[in-house]
């Protein structure tokens, strides 16, 4: 696995995902006129890799997506498929189909005549079109509209439609423009688990493209967090979510506190750095991370605790920061509880809601309470 | 709207006697249409020569419309302008201007002299259906292609992408995809075309050879020179039918085509 940034050591053990490559992506860079859209983006996805470019919009996933597909010549840098070089190949001789934004289903043919539309440019037989295409819109479970029109169809069904009419081609890469963002919570839900599972029943290399975190942390193999046409990490969603690289990654994925800090010493991958008030805190430091001098320290709020949950036996109370409790927020599922620390600084802590008991803490806003951090759930960030 | 036809439908059913219009409900002007095959003959040669324009006009009027449609990025507005400018000037003006590039001394005659692939003037571009083909589809052509660039740019690129992405070559995405979202834009530009075509007089008057004459010209001629209006209403009525009938034809097939998409 190459990326324009090292790798961290922890991502080692995903390498064998890669062992054959299915798209190479070679310093490819996409300019328009004086704007950079891509800049110099290297990744190689596996063959059958569930990959998604997650980003703000703007931050050159899409771009990089057509680039694939070959609606958009790369400017410079080599793209492969399967190890053949597919610069200067038109999109009707690439061994990659697309499932687009809004669908993009031909108003003027049938469900049936859509999902065919490649086979007869192929020129697949009539008989065997017939089949492929039943055979296609029964694994994407949507049997018997042959004859409607899309218009007539549901934006689920429509999107199922859309995907139907790509996998029936059986292509190398299946690529996937934001296809869920019209569709409601539920269905989308639903389609994030179908999708996955038509990823390994097929066995196509998946390119995914959304600015949702939830949905690419739902899915995929492995995510390239881009921003500004630049590749800012790639990993699996646990590496991405539980050690982002930068602030941009982990500000993005999910909620963070970023906490201003200086580091003070570093051992091994350990680092003890004094909070802006004064406080020392043992946290955990990343490749790239600096290692004097200011910095920036990323903890999930679910990863905090609070001095009073761990009691006697938690064994953490020593890595802690004393502040006073500036509100606390229900919200159902936990319970966010905003610390004040001493010159100002907020922190976040999440509490799961497990039940009247736990919930039943009686502090006031303004009473003392020290926030607890398990050094490896802290980590330094290179900026 | 419908006033002037009913006029016209009545003045059909009457006749003239010598000056004035005899009143009385008669089937007359139709026997004449009948019996001479003078009017079948001309109505025939109005409707082919309005076919062959409408079709060429199908012809160059989709490249450009494609192109300002898709292609264009910068100064589409002034293209479009460009498009529609001939039709600030007179109609009359540019029928003029054709006879004075078409005529023996014009302005082709004048370059192919000039570049030797002729030696004597050619009389023939003159006064001949070429020539009313050549100006009727000149001054026809920004009604083709005004609604064809309209059709053209309401569709969504990613169509034309998902069918190249799907293994279609540029020619193929042309005939299943292009020019079947097209219809409606195809359908209301030839009506025009081929209805203004149909009923021009002007042109034929003007470029046509002695034997070229169109439907429009005899009507023309019934009301004014030879002042029997009845006749010319009644000449009117198959051009009027003829036109009613493709509307609603492309009407239907219009309303089929909604359904269905």
């Amino acid at each position: 696995m190459s990326v324009a940034v090292p790798s961290p050591s922890t991502s080692t053990a995903r390498t064998a995902a890669v062992a054959q490559p299915g798209i190479e992506l070679r310093k490819v860079r996409k300019s328009f006129g004086e704007t950079v859209a891509v800049d110099e983006v290297s990744l190689v996805v596996g063959r059958g890799e569930f990959l998604t470019l997650l980003g703000p919009s703007g931050c050159g996933k899409t771009t990089t997506l057509r680039m694939i597909g070959g609606f958009e010549l790369p400017t410079s840098g080599e793209i492969a498929i399967d190890g053949e070089t597919m610069n200067h190949r038109p999109p009707h001789r690439r061994p990659v189909n697309t499932v687009f934004q809004n669908y993009a289903l031909f108003p003027h043919l049938t469900v049936a005549g859509n999902v065919a539309y490649g086979l007869e440019m192929a020129g697949v037989a009539k008989a065997e079109r017939q089949r492929r295409v039943a055979d296609a819109l029964e694994m994407v479970r949507l049997p018997g509209v042959e004859n409607r029109r899309p218009s007539e169809l549901s934006g689920g069904q429509q999107q199922r439609v859309a995907l139907a009419r790509a996998l029936v081609n059986r292509p190398a890469v299946l690529l996937l423009d934001e296809p869920l963002g019209a569709l409601d919570l539920k269905l989308r839900k639903a389609m994030q688990v179908e999708l996955k599972q038509l990823n390994r029943a097929v066995g196509a290399t998946f390119v995914y493209v959304t600015h949702d975190q939830e949905e690419a942390l739902a899915m995929s193999d492995r995510i390239a967090v881009m921003s500004a046409g630049r590749v800012l990490q790639l990993g699996t969603p646990e590496e991405i979510y539980e050690s982002p690289r930068n602030r941009f990654v982990a500000d993005f994925i999910g909620q963070t506190n970023l906490l201003p800090v200086e580091v003070v010493a570093i051992e091994g991958d350990r680092a003890r750095v004094r909070v802006s008030g004064g406080q020392i805190l043992t946290c955990r430091t990343t490749a790239g991370a600096p290692v004097a001098g200011p910095a920036t320290l990323a903890v999930r709020p679910e990863r905090l605790h609070l001095r009073s949950e761990l009691g006697e036996t938690g064994g953490l109370a020593w890595n802690h920061l004393e502040g006073t409790l500036a509100e606390t927020i229900y919200l159902g599922t936990h319970t966010q509880w905003v610390v004040e620390l001493p010159d100002g600084v907020s922190i976040v802590v999440h509490r799961q809601n497990r039940g009247p008991a736990e919930r039943g803490e009686s502090l006031g806003p303004g009473e003392p309470i020290a926030v607890v951090i398990d050094p490896d759930a802290a980590t330094l960030l290179a900026e | 709207m419908v006033a002037p036809l009913a006029i016209l439908l009545v003045h059909a059913f009457w006749s003239v006697d010598y000056l004035t219009i005899q009143r009385s409900f008669m089937l007359e002007n139709f026997r004449t249409l009948l019996t001479s095959d003078l009017y079948g003959r001309v109505l025939g040669r109005s409707v082919a020569i309005a076919a062959v324009v409408t079709l060429i006009d199908i012809v160059l009027a989709f490249p450009v419309a494609y192109f300002l449609a898709k292609k264009v990025r910068r100064h589409r507005e002034v293209l479009l302008l460009l498009v529609v400018f001939p039709l600030w000037s007179s109609y009359l003006v540019r029928v003029f201007a054709w006879k004075t590039i078409l005529g023996t001394s014009g302005i082709l005659n004048t370059f192919l002299l000039w570049t030797g692939v002729i030696e004597v003037p050619v009389s023939a571009f003159l006064y001949s259906k070429t020539a009313m083909i050549i100006t009727f589809c000149q001054v026809w052509l920004p009604f083709m292609i005004l609604p064809l660039y309209t059709v053209i740019d309401r569709m969504p690129n990613a169509l034309l992408e998902a069918s190249a992405d799907l293994g279609a070559t540029g020619r193929q995405t042309f005939w299943k995809v292009i020019l079947p979202l097209s219809l409606p834009g195809l359908l209301a530009g030839s009506l025009s075309v081929f209805s203004l075509t149909l009923g021009d007089y002007i042109t034929p008057t003007l470029l046509g050879g002695p034997g070229d004459q169109m439907i429009g010209r005899l009507v023309a001629d019934s009301f004014g020179m030879s002042n029997n209006w009845p006749l010319g209403a009644a000449l009117v009525l198959p051009v009027l039918l003829i036109v009613s009938i493709l509307i609603w034809g492309a009407g239907r097939f219009g309303a089929l085509g909604r359904t269905a998409s």
